[in-house]
């Protein structure tokens, strides 16, 4: 077994626990960090095809790594700020009972 | 040409202009109207002598005694229509008649009708009713004639109708207009062709009127479809006018029924002047009636005439018969003057224009003195009309008894002494040398003794005996009160009439009496006047042409017939109002069948009147659904197109376009059930996505 | 030469007046009556100026006015009058003040109901006048909107109804005449009635037409029997002819009473004019191919509408039906003249009769039906709305004057001599009987039923026992009086001397019956 399956599936592993704890949880601050989880795990790919990938002398992964991680702290601020709106809003972060954008 | 001769229309336009005053009168001008009515009338008479004594001037120095003046009237495409009257023996008679008969019947209207609120109109209508039928008898064109012909049909039925408020006296004034009319239509028909096939209806213009001989000679020449010569087809149309104006059998019925009005009305016009206006149209048009087809047919009696004669005789008899068992003093009369207007149209038949005429004229007199003498019993009695409530008048009004036993006699035709038994035996004499048939001759001899027999039934229950009238005041439900009631004191005992109405009564009685002696067989001067003969005195013509067996024979029924009547009625007096009728003890079915006319008002009712009535159901209801039912029915087809063009647009174009709105707009509802605002829903989503396109990977990794 | 434009001013004097009454509001409702009657008497006046004018013996039409107007179409402005044009225009002049006179006691939109009055009166002018077949048939069609307003507003409970009816009913007779009309026009490029005429006197307007529009089909005389048919339906409608006369009796029953007078007094004119003006100069030849269908129906309407009347317990319908059965006598006389006699001078001379008869009677009833609505108006007015023949009974005892002046008009309808009524049928009747001699007889029943009905109406309103209700009925007022004795003079005027309007129409109707085509 290569050195990389190794790290695709400890990617994979994570992924699977960011979707199930996005998918399982009620509270809407565990369901943004399930989906941190999954957004770690897609940085780990890149990181792991970049070092055992043909050119490992270009720095795409670690550029790409830092881009995706820039973007998702963005991201989380942006979310937790909703979060934070929709708390005030109706005293809750039950995703349940959020369902006023429907269509 | 003479004064008199160019306006002899003044005889009947004065009269016209005084019911044209009158009729712009108020209510209360009674004496205006009367006066005014008198006058015209007696200015009328008058001149109707003066045109009398021209035409007796004319003949004394050889003239022509047939005067005409025509006028235009109107025109049409190239031909004026012109109109005019005639003076000649015919007219000149008749206007003097019926302007002296007239004028004493105004005289003892203002008497009869003192008490009407309704006097003025009364004057109004026979002041009218006089002008019409002086312009029926002047008139040289049919036109003219048949117009006053009209207008004398119009007064008929206002005078009928006199006392509107009686629903009978309205029905019967409508059914005489109504049964006239009947007759007159096929006149109109017939002056309508007259005037096609001669190009005028002018009788007389110097050879180029219709009644000339060049005109007769071509209408006898044109034969119709139906075989017969035209002046046969037109003289029988001309001649169903004067069946329905003279009452002649079938269409008499409206007659008796016209007693409704007031008595001097029938006396008037319904016994002296408007229902002989038929036989003097008979008499105008005789050249037309006597046409022959053939050539040498002088002996043989034209079709027309045998056909006058039939319903002549027919009617004769009939009234005769019906007048027996009559109970009503004035439709006795009414059933009388019927019968004798059948021997004025046999004699016309048989014997020519003077024998008719000369019964007209003493029928005239006799008879309308009879109704005068009605109206007086009538008034006298208060207005009962049945004779069985009458009885003993004889002592309380002498007068009138005196006057009405004689025009009773000179109806049943008393030998010698009155005017009927000469115009009578005239008339049977000329029946009895017909050439085509007996029969007129024993059915009017049979007929002279019923009238014998009736008018002496009529005088006994009447004026002898003793008095019945106090019962009907005893049992006044029983009254068949007309409505003259209405209009006399409530005086209960019998009395004598005013000298107003009595004078016009002797007058008359007088004329009853001599008017016989100007045409009897010695001196037939009345004949001759008519025919423009010369009249010599010669006793020995009672003995030539069968003259004396027949009047023989006829004196002989005369007297038998009153024989009968005493034998019946005068021998033992009648005691009761109640008393069953001596002759109708014999065979009540047919005195009642006799009594109820022979039921011609029922059968005519069962199947003219109704055939009518259900004719314009038929048409109402051929209005109403067939021919409004074609066009519903159009129009529901319409409709129906309409509503199908509907259907179509609603279920096929319309659904077809709404149906694909319809599935955007599902659509778009069933696709916003994704997006249901759940988070983890969509998540969801997502990772199945993600699953399947893993498996996608995989699977094309595979391949 | 420039003449005066008479035609075109008497068409235009109503119009006028409906102008000024609309802008004059419905404040004042007595002006505005007033002024209607006015303006309908000035139009009065000027139709008797026209009759004075008028040349009794000249040909052709007088009066003539031309203007091209729309020369892409060969439309053209073209009036005049000739002997049956005046009287018409006579008819109507005397009819309209009646009807108004009729109408005084309407009291909702009264400035309305004179205007639509007027501008009937204007179209009814235009109709009469009009001898280009363009404006002819605006004119014809235009005088509906004005009926139909008419009825419908101011008519009885069920005058929506009637109105449409009579809306739609004349409306697919002028259809089905227009089209005919198209299809000649095409033909010919003339809508110009003269034109027209000629060309059917010398035998060339069919056979262009035919030729124009044959159809395979069709042999050329089944086509040019259709057309004549299309022409015929649309009058045959307005007259009315049975079986096409089933709208008449609901229209006339629901009008208001005035209006009828207009319906019956001038607009029934419109039809039997239409036959003489277009129908006999254009399609003699087709009419006598079908006369004998034709007498069918003349008959047909003559005695069945006479035994309808006598069915009927409506003043007002009883009217109506008397109104179809004096109108067939007219058609008689029209029909008879038709029929085909090679010249045969005696037989013209019985058309020329026929052909008085019909113009004198068209006259007559004009007047005396519009009179006698107008009876039945004033009987309405004091009744309120009663007329049913069963409603009345020895009203004589208590208006006896009214009485005595409706009962001159029911003789005058009857046709009793000396009043206006008999003249013209006897002219009929007279032309007719040589020409078609069983219809003529058959039509005489008629005659007789006229006279049941006519003292039915009588005998139950007027004769017999006064009944509690009617014991205060009012007597005429001396200005109905008063208005009434022009009318009724006028039915004895013409009685008496009928050569008062023969003396003016003589000459057209012995044009008219000359011209037809004879071969």
């Amino acid at each position: 077994m290569s050195p990389m399956s190794g790290y695709l599936l400890l990617s994979a592993l994570l992924f699977s626990i960011g979707l199930a704890g996005a998918l399982t949880r009620r509270n809407a601050i565990l369901v943004l960090i399930g989906i941190e989880l999954m957004l770690n795990a897609a940085n780990l790919n890149f990181i792991a095809f970049w070092r055992y990938g043909p050119n490992p002398e270009a720095l795409t992964g670690v550029m790409f790594a830092i881009f995706s991680i820039s973007v998702a702290a963005a991201e989380a601020a942006v979310g937790l700020s909703i979060i934070l709106a929709v708390y005030r809003h109706s005293k809750t972060t039950n995703l349940d009972k959020m369902n006023s954008m429907k269509g | 040409m003479n004064w008199i001769v160019q306006n002899l229309w003044l005889v009947p336009a004065l009269p016209i202009l005084a019911a044209g005053i009158s009729a712009l009168a108020k209510r209360k001008s009674r004496v205006l109207a009367a006066s005014l009515a008198i006058g015209s009338m007696a200015i009328s008479f008058l001149l109707s002598l003066w045109a009398f004594a021209h035409v007796l001037w004319l003949r004394n120095h050889g003239e022509a005694s047939l005067q005409i003046f025509d006028f235009r009237w109107f025109q049409f495409g190239n031909q004026w229509l012109s109109l005019g009257w005639v003076l000649n023996p015919l007219t000149a008679v008749m206007l003097v008649m019926v302007t002296f008969v007239g004028l004493l019947i105004f005289i003892y209207s203002v008497g009869y009708m003192a008490h009407d609120e309704n006097f003025t109109r009364f004057f109004c209508f026979l002041a009218l009713f006089a002008g019409a039928m002086l312009g029926v008898v002047i008139a040289n064109s049919l036109l003219l004639l048949f117009m006053c012909w009209e207008i004398v049909g119009l007064t008929s039925y206002l005078l009928i109708g006199f006392w509107y408020s009686n629903p009978k006296a309205a029905a019967a004034g409508k059914k005489a207009f109504i049964v006239t009319r009947i007759g007159d239509i096929p006149f109109f028909l017939g002056m309508v062709w007259l005037y096609g096939q001669s190009g005028t209806l002018l009788f007389y213009n110097g050879g180029a009127g219709c009644l000339e001989p060049s005109a007769i000679n071509y209408l006898v020449a044109q034969t119709t479809t139906i075989g017969i010569c035209a002046a046969t087809g037109i003289a029988l149309l001309i001649f169903c006018g004067a069946v329905g104006k003279s009452g002649q059998f079938p269409l008499h019925v409206w007659l008796p029924d016209a007693m409704e009005g007031p008595t001097p009305v029938s006396a008037l016009i319904h016994a002296a002047t408007m229902v002989a206006a038929g036989v003097f149209l008979v008499a105008r048009v005789y050249p037309l009636m006597s046409a022959h087809a053939g050539i040498a047919s002088v002996l043989t009696t034209s079709t027309a005439l045998q056909a006058v004669t039939w319903v002549g005789s027919i009617t004769a008899l009939f009234g005769a018969l019906i007048a027996v068992a009559q109970y009503d003093i004035k439709r006795i009369l009414a059933y009388s003057t019927v019968s004798q207007l059948g021997y004025m149209m046999m004699g016309l038949g048989v014997g020519g224009v003077s024998v008719g005429m000369f019964h007209l004229i003493t029928h005239a007199f006799f008879k309308s003195l009879l109704f005068l003498g009605a109206g007086s019993v009538i008034h006298g009695c208060s207005g009962e009309q049945d004779i069985r409530r009458m009885g003993g008048l004889g002592r309380l009004m002498p007068v009138t008894f005196a006057t009405y036993a004689v025009g009773m006699l000179a109806l049943c035709g008393f030998p010698l002494l009155f005017s009927g038994f000469w115009s009578k035996d005239e008339i049977l004499h000329a029946a009895h040398t017909w050439n085509i048939s007996q029969a007129p001759f024993y059915m009017g001899a049979f007929a002279a003794l019923l009238t014998a027999f009736y008018m002496s039934r009529q005088v006994f229950y009447v004026f002898g005996g003793k008095s019945r009238l106090a019962e009907e005041t005893a049992d006044l439900s029983h009254s068949l009160a007309s409505p003259d009631t209405t209009n006399h004191h409530g005086s209960s005992a019998p009395h004598e009439s005013p000298a107003v109405m009595t004078i016009p009564l002797m007058i008359l009685s007088v004329f009853a009496l001599l008017l016989g002696f100007l045409g009897t067989p010695a001196w037939p001067w009345f004949q001759s006047f008519l025919e423009d003969t010369q009249a010599p005195l010669d006793f020995s013509a009672f003995s030539t042409g069968g003259m004396l067996p027949v009047m023989l024979s006829s004196s002989v029924i005369v007297l038998l017939g009153l024989t009968i009547g005493w034998w019946f009625y005068g021998r033992k007096p009648i005691e009761s109002v109640d008393a069953p009728d001596n002759v109708g003890r014999l065979s009540p079915s047919i005195f009642s069948a006799l009594g109820n006319a022979l039921y011609f008002d029922a059968i005519y009712g069962a199947t003219f009147v109704k055939l009518n009535t259900q004719l314009s159901k038929i048409s109402d209801w051929l209005d109403r659904w067939v021919w409004n039912g074609a066009v519903q029915t159009v129009t529901q087809i319409v409709f129906g197109f309409a509503y199908l063009d509907n259907f179509l647009d609603t279920h096929v174009v319309n659904s077809g376009f709404d149906g694909g709105c319809q599935g955007v707009s599902r659509s778009g509802q069933i696709l916003s059930l994704l997006q249901a605002g759940r988070i983890q829903r969509y998540l969801k989503i997502v990772a199945g996505a993600l699953i399947v396109f893993t498996i996608l990977l995989l699977w094309k990794a595979k391949i | 030469m420039i003449t005066f434009p008479w035609i075109t001013t008497l068409t235009m004097v109503p119009v006028v007046g409906a102008i000024v009454l609309l802008a004059l509001g419905g404040r004042n409702k007595v002006l505005v009556r007033w002024i209607a009657l006015a303006f309908s008497l000035v139009a009065l006046i000027l139709t008797l100026v026209l009759w004075h004018k008028f040349n009794t013996v000249a040909d052709g039409f007088q009066f003539q006015e031309l203007h091209t107007w729309i020369p892409s179409l060969n439309a053209e402005y073209r009036v005049g009058i000739d002997g049956l044009g005046l009287l018409m225009l006579l008819l109507t002049s005397i009819v309209v003040p009646i009807g108004m006179l009729a109408s005084w006691q309407i009291q909702q939109r009264v400035p309305l109901y004179f205007s639509l009055v007027l501008l009937l009166q204007s179209c009814l002018f235009g109709t009469f006048t009009a001898l280009n077949f363009f404006h002819w048939f605006i004119f014809w069609e235009l005088s509906l909107i004005p009926a139909f307003f008419l009825i419908k507003l101011w008519g009885g409970s069920k005058s929506a109804k009637a109105a449409m009816q009579f809306l739609i009913y004349t409306m697919v007779g002028s259809i089905a005449m227009l089209m005919s009309f198209l299809a000649i026009y095409l033909a010919t490029k003339t809508f110009d009635f003269t034109e027209l005429a000629h060309l059917a006197q010398s035998g060339q307007l069919m056979p262009a037409v035919v030729g124009k529009l044959g159809w395979h089909l069709f042999t050329p005389e089944h086509t040019a029997m259709v057309i004549f048919l299309g022409a015929f339906l649309g009058f045959a409608v307005k007259v009315p002819l049975i079986p096409f006369h089933t709208w008449l009796p609901s229209a006339y029953s629901e009008a208001p009473t005035g209006t009828t007078i207009l319906l019956t007094g001038a607009m029934s004119k419109m039809g039997l004019y239409g036959f003489l003006r277009i129908l006999l100069p254009l399609f003699g030849v087709q009419m006598q191919q079908v006369l004998t269908p034709l007498l069918w129906l003349a008959v047909a309407t003559v005695i069945l509408s006479a035994y309808a009347a006598l069915a009927q317990t409506d003043l007002k319908r009883i009217f109506a039906y008397s109104s179809i059965n004096h109108l067939g006598y007219c058609m008689l006389g029209i029909f008879a003249v038709v029929k085909f006699t090679g010249g045969d001078t005696a037989l013209t001379a019985q058309k020329f009769a026929a052909m008085n008869g019909v113009f004198l009677q068209m006259f007559n009833h004009g007047l005396t039906a519009a009179t006698m609505f107008w009876f039945v108006a004033m009987l309405e007015k004091r009744t309120g709305g009663l007329r049913g023949l069963n409603d009345f009974g020895g009203l004589r005892k208590v208006v006896p004057v009214f009485t005595g002046l409706m009962g001159i008009v029911l003789f005058s309808s009857l046709g009793l001599p000396g009043l206006n009524g008999f003249i013209g049928e006897f002219l009929i009747f007279k032309g007719a009987l040589p020409l078609v001699t069983w219809a003529t007889a058959l039509s005489a029943i008629g005659l007789l039923i006229t006279a049941i009905f006519i003292l039915g109406i009588l005998q139950r309103v007027f004769y017999g026992p006064l009944g509690e209700k009617w014991v205060h009925l009012p007597d005429l007022t001396i200005g109905e009086r008063l208005t009434l004795v022009p009318a009724i003079g006028l039915m004895f005027a013409l009685g008496l001397y009928p050569q008062l309007i023969l003396g003016v129409v003589n000459h057209t109707a012995i044009q008219m019956a000359l011209n037809l085509r004879n071969f």
